[in-house]
């Protein structure tokens, strides 16, 4: 009897994930190398709304700050645009920046959270779009190919890099975030958050320091993001001030929403559905916004616990039935 | 181990609590009864520090915690559980206990190894919960419990955090008569084995006599009487405002 089942399909899952490129097309790859992205995007938002409590409409703040840090180190220092210097720059940076917005922002709960993280990432928002010469302002920053261990992928196209080393290289740090999130939220800072989330009351009489929690909290959820927002830039070859507008932070709510929150894969499924019904809509209707927002609506009515949460509580309904029909 | 010095504290006209003098000893089992509007849960709420007093003394082991945050002292030993049942709703018996237990520990800020990777913080829960006869529903959310078994967990999670001194918030309000006494077995045989002060407030004499080492009567933020729980019973001051019999 294998001990974990859990585990066994998550490297089943990696392993089917390792030959993805050969079973899509290059359209089809991009659009799940976007999917992806955003799934560590929702890993890190989820830890903030599903495991703490925290609402926050300005998450896309920490996807731009990592965005624009790929841009704007390819633009301003591109003897170091490599991706082994871009990640922990995009991570740092929006480390810093979560501090700054976080420590602003917990003093807060429920909607007053939600409105001062709202207003921080415009303000941030106003600045990538006002500061022209340094940021680009409305044409944004172009995000070029990356060295990677000092090889270059120059004379290759977009779609083949995207398609080769870089997925690989998307997978294994999606892979990383997935089992780093898994010990952060089973740990028992994990169970102090989940208790904040419950009863900060309580939390505070047992001897949390919940604003401090929340800050670390709200910290390493920015941190998924700005690294969810530098692998994106790669795959889109283009980053604008939109990011940090409150519209896309609204997209990030919903994909969690979408997928489930509390559940740790629920954002997972939650991203890679966005990713592809927003496509479609986009693809099929001019009224797209009307079948994102009507698509909600049936969410909230009819799975308020999102896709997962609606896999999960059917799984556990055919697990009792199978005890209930086992004979003595 | 618990002195009280000329505590007050005052809500506008309201004297909540009016020049209050007391002491608790090691090991010993203190009930304070009193009508609605007495001061009961005032006091608690001074000493467990979710309040601050406007004037006067609280002493913890001689250190004074008049003024110290909650956080401060529970790292000292005061415990609470509350009248209005406070748990973590979302999460497993098991983890409300356990939670308390890492944070007792100085453990809640380990964020990479799953909590049932301390095993003996688990094995100490499951002590707990067998303490109080809930081990069995160490698996369920608080959502699947009884009223008894919510009030016996808020005390458990009270328990975990080593508390010297308990404070008890009504601990039988809104359980079935037939289960008070079955709840406060629990808590009191759990409370004795570790030799835990405690300071309960309650209202089902039955409860107060059949419990508690001292009594202690509130009436109007003050204390009006005090002393073994048949001595106060007898007391005609007592029979008359908190019973309302008169003789």
């Amino acid at each position: 009897m294998v001990k974990n089942p859990r585990w066994v399909a998550y490297v089943l899952i990696f392993i089917i994930l390792l030959f993805i490129p050969r079973l899509l097309s290059i359209h089809d790859l991009m659009l799940f190398e976007y999917g992806l992205t955003f799934a560590i995007v929702g890993l890190g938002f989820n830890l903030l709304l599903g495991y703490t409590g925290l609402l926050s409409f300005g998450h896309g703040a920490y996807f731009a700050v990592g965005a624009y840090t790929v841009g704007m180190i390819a633009k301003y220092f591109p003897g170091a645009y490599s991706l082994e210097i871009l990640i922990p720059a995009a991570l740092l940076f929006s480390l810093i920046i979560s501090i700054i917005f976080g420590f602003v922002c917990v003093r807060h709960t429920k909607i007053f959270f939600s409105i001062l993280a709202l207003s921080l990432s415009m303000l941030l928002y106003a600045l990538l779009f006002k500061l022209y010469h340094l940021t680009g302002g409305s044409d944004g920053l172009r995000v070029p190919l990356p060295t990677l261990l000092g090889i270059s992928f120059k004379g290759i196209r977009r779609p083949e890099f995207l398609s080769g080393t870089y997925y690989y290289f998307l997978l294994v740090l999606f892979a990383i975030s997935c089992v780093i999130m898994r010990g952060i939220v089973s740990s028992p800072f994990g169970k102090a958050l989940q208790a904040i989330r419950d009863n900060e009351v309580r939390a505070e009489l047992i001897g949390i320091r919940v604003r401090r929690y929340r800050l670390y909290a709200f910290i390493i959820s920015g941190m998924f993001v700005g690294l969810g927002g530098a692998l994106w830039s790669f795959v889109n070859g283009h980053v604008t001030a939109d990011l940090s507008h409150w519209v896309f932070s609204g997209e990030i709510v919903y994909m969690t929403l979408l997928g489930g929150f509390g559940i740790l894969e629920g954002p997972i499924i939650g991203a890679i559905l966005f990713t592809y019904l927003k496509l479609y809509a986009m693809g099929n209707t001019q009224y797209w916004m009307f079948v994102i927002g009507a698509t909600l609506i049936v969410l909230v009515l009819l799975l308020p616990n999102g896709v997962a949460g609606a896999i999960a509580s059917l799984l556990a309904k055919i697990k009792r039935k199978t005890v209930k029909g086992t004979p003595c | 181990m618990l002195t009280i010095d000329n505590l007050k504290k005052h809500f506008g006209f309201v004297r909540a609590v009016d020049n209050v003098n007391m002491d608790i000893r090691e090991g010993e089992i203190v009930s304070i009864i009193g009508t609605n509007g007495a001061g009961k849960t005032t006091l608690v709420n001074l000493i467990s520090g979710y309040i601050k007093p406007d004037s006067g003394r609280i002493l913890f082991f001689d250190k004074d915690i008049t003024y110290a945050s909650p956080y401060i002292r529970i790292k000292l030993g005061v415990g609470r559980s509350f009248q209005l049942i406070q748990l973590f709703g979302n999460i497993t018996v098991l983890d409300n206990v356990r939670t308390a237990l890492f944070s007792k520990y100085g453990m809640i800020r380990r964020g990479l190894l799953p909590a049932d990777r301390y095993s003996s913080v688990t094995d100490e829960a499951i002590k707990i919960l067998d303490n109080f006869n809930m081990s069995d529903k160490k698996d369920l959310t608080p959502t699947g419990l009884s009223e008894g078994d919510l009030k016996i967990l808020d005390i458990a999670i009270a328990f975990a955090l080593k508390s010297k001194l308990l404070l008890l918030d009504e601990p039988t309000s809104g359980v079935a008569t037939n289960d008070k006494f079955k709840v406060m077995d629990s808590i009191v045989s759990a409370i004795k084995k570790e030799g835990i002060s405690t300071l309960i407030i309650e209202h089902d004499m039955d409860i107060v006599s059949g419990y508690s080492d001292r009594v202690i009567v509130m009436h109007e933020g003050k204390i009006m009487a005090e002393g073994k729980p048949n001595e106060v019973m007898e007391n005609k001051e007592v029979k008359a405002t908190v019973f309302g019999i008169v003789s």
